[in-house]
């Protein structure tokens, strides 16, 4: 069964390389030529480099489409402004005079939660891409080639997070129009923090594209997964003082621990009085006891890592 | 062998959609399967690209078994499906890319290689392209270009101009035939065009999820011996049992005219004029074809063979996938 030295001898009587300025074929001589050259190549091995070519070629394809939709850069923009900026100018009105002192009002209080929500629409978007990518076809040429299904799925989640972060960041760079300063230690922590929760809610959304048949599932998705997710976060309330059944919600709610130091991390920076301060950024609390930002974060790894392996092994499955 | 499959056997719950295929392909070698729609074909391409597990049986391509060596098989196999499997919102040369680096071309030979298989399939100059601006045919040019990228041992086509117009066709088809000539490669292809499986070395007819003969094109002709007489009458009927009274054969309608076979048709026309007793209008006589060989080992048209295979084409692999 072994024919390897046949092509081998075949192959091995024209030059590798392509003469420059070769345009037209046709002649018998270009002809030859191109034997040598459609033959020449050898796939390599199933090396460690292989998965990281795939991964790279998966993480670089969605950026280019991503570039090349200016369109949908700009709407999924739109969503997040009028939350902040008309919701959030509504609502402080309502308030009254604002939070306090520095010119801060309900606006600084909804910003981290306008930018973890772009970052949860925005890497949901990318994830469940998959399903059209089902529905076009372009899955199928991924899920045959001889890679890992492994690396096909971690290419894909970060492509999705970079995405996300890439759209969040539009969104941070208005922070001075809310009154949040741009303190090089609290962006820099925003920014982490928006990474990590771009990469768990990619790896959410691919785990459950993995399972979606239909490109009508996303709406599925959007109303049983991503509303729930972002109303439960606190993103544009206080998660203190709810009645009790909503508290409970709000606990299982991922974004929570991901809304929640962003916050946090806001008030450091804004002046606030005390408060207003524990009323609209207390923490999110395990019965009575505050749960540090450094456990909450470390919650929001372990949970990009299980619904990553989620992913992984859904689509090993996949025929 | 490039190929060699023995009692490949699939089921879908109770549908046995290809029932016990043996075959073999030798390197180098074009090999047709032709059958009707749901006859079982792409089922079975769709276990030789190791996309589906078999039931029962083995096969092994580029001599590496499809259950065992999946990745083995997948880096020496190009595959071209019926579906576009393109990204529409890249570019022609970066989906080339794309897929140069999922199959771990090296770097230094992929800017050539992009080259060389645009150039094969015409499309430099829309190299910068997006895909979605293709037509038809550009696009499955595309593809086969795409699936020769990485210098496979076998390039597998299914259905390779389903869907395209004549000239389209033609036009897929020179490239084909100008990849066997240039290349040792060994093709697998399904069809269900008669005059596309003209282009093969050899061909497995294929009906009901079984190969019903297996053989060159021109041997599979030689095989049915008689050529198709075609009649129009002016009394149908009686020119039908006319025919199997006076000369013993079986006749029956066809696309409009009174059809049979018979060995060495043009002297046996004369013979029928003389002794029909009916009136005849016109005649046609042809060497047999593929249509004939298929008639003659199944007993019915390719046509007819479409008409009530449609169900079950519903249910092919494909179809499912896409509904997934």
């Amino acid at each position: 069964m072994s024919q390897a030295p046949i092509d081998e001898v075949a192959r091995r009587d024209e030059p590798p390389s392509r003469p420059p300025g070769s345009g037209a074929t046709g002649t018998p001589t270009v002809k030859a030529r191109h034997r040598a050259d459609l033959a020449a190549v050898r796939v390599a091995g199933g090396r460690w480099q292989d998965d990281v070519r795939a991964v790279t070629m998966v993480w670089r394809r969605e950026l280019i489409r991503f570039s090349r939709n200016r369109l949908r850069i700009i709407t999924s923009l739109v969503q997040p402004i009028l939350f902040l900026f008309v919701l959030g100018t509504g609502l402080s009105s309502l308030m009254g005079r604002g939070l306090g002192a520095g010119g801060s009002d309900f606006k600084t209080f909804m910003f981290p939660g306008v930018v973890a929500m772009t970052v949860l629409f925005t890497a949901i978007f990318s994830s469940v891409s998959i399903v059209w990518d089902r529905e076009f076809g372009f899955l199928r040429e991924m899920l045959v080639a001889p890679v890992h299904r492994g690396a096909l799925v971690v290419g894909k989640c970060a492509g999705g997070a970079t995405v996300a972060t890439i759209q969040a960041l539009i969104m941070l760079a208005l922070a001075g129009l809310v009154h949040v300063p741009y303190a090089p230690s609290l962006i820099f922590s925003l920014v982490g923090e928006m990474v990590l929760a771009a990469v768990m809610i990619t790896a959410l959304g691919t785990a459950l594209a993995s399972r979606m048949a239909q490109v009508e599932s996303f709406q599925v998705v959007m109303q049983f997964v991503v509303l729930p997710l972002f109303f439960l976060s606190g993103a544009l309330f206080p998660l203190r003082s709810l009645p009790a059944w909503l508290a409970v919600l709000t606990k299982f709610d991922p974004l929570a621990y991901v809304v929640d130091p962003m916050r946090r991390e806001v008030f450091d920076h804004v002046r606030a009085a005390p408060a207003v301060r524990t009323l609209f950024a207390g923490g999110v609390t395990w019965n009575g006891w505050s749960v540090p930002i450094g456990l909450e974060l470390g919650l929001t790894a372990a949970l990009a890592a299980l619904f990553l392996g989620i992913a992984i092994y859904a689509f090993g499955k996949t025929d | 062998m490039a190929i060699e499959a023995r009692d490949l056997v699939r089921r879908f719950g109770t549908l046995d959609a290809v029932r016990g295929v043996s075959f073999e392909v030798a390197q180098g070698e074009t090999f047709g399967f032709l059958g009707p729609n749901g006859a079982g074909k792409s089922t079975t391409i769709s276990m030789l690209c190791t996309l589906l597990t078999p039931t029962s049986g083995i096969a092994r391509v580029a001599g590496y078994d499809v259950v065992t060596d999946r990745a083995e098989v997948r880096k020496r196999i190009g595959l071209v499906f019926q579906d576009t499997t393109l990204d529409d919102y890249l570019t022609a040369q970066e989906n080339l890319r794309f897929h140069a680096e999922l199959y771990g071309v090296p770097r230094s030979q992929t800017g050539p290689r992009i080259d060389d298989v645009l150039e094969m399939v015409g499309l430099v100059d829309r190299r910068g392209s997006l895909v979605r601006t293709f037509s038809g045919g550009m696009k499955r040019r595309l593809e086969i270009a795409r699936g020769l990228l990485h210098s496979p041992r076998v390039l597998f086509l299914d259905e390779p101009t389903v869907g395209l117009d004549p000239q389209t066709r033609t036009h897929i088809w020179g490239y084909i035939e100008e990849l066997r000539q240039r290349e040792a490669i060994t093709i697998f292809l399904t069809t269900h065009y008669m005059d596309e499986a003209e282009h093969c070395d050899r061909i497995a007819i294929m009906d009901g999820g079984q190969i019903v003969v297996e053989d060159t094109p021109e041997r599979l002709k030689a095989s049915v011996g008689r050529d198709r007489v075609q009649i129009s009458t002016a009394d149908d009927e009686a020119a039908i049992s006319a025919l199997m009274e006076r000369f013993g054969l079986d006749a029956a309608m066809s696309e409009g005219t009174v059809a049979f076979y018979v060995a060495h048709g043009e002297v046996f026309v004369p013979r029928l004029f003389a002794e029909l007793g009916v009136a005849i209008e016109s005649v046609s006589i042809a060497r047999p074809t593929l249509d004939d060989v298929f008639m003659n080992y199944t007993g019915r048209t390719i046509r007819d063979a479409e008409a009530s295979g449609s169900e079950r084409m519903a249910s092919s692999p494909w179809m499912r996938a896409r509904r997934r």
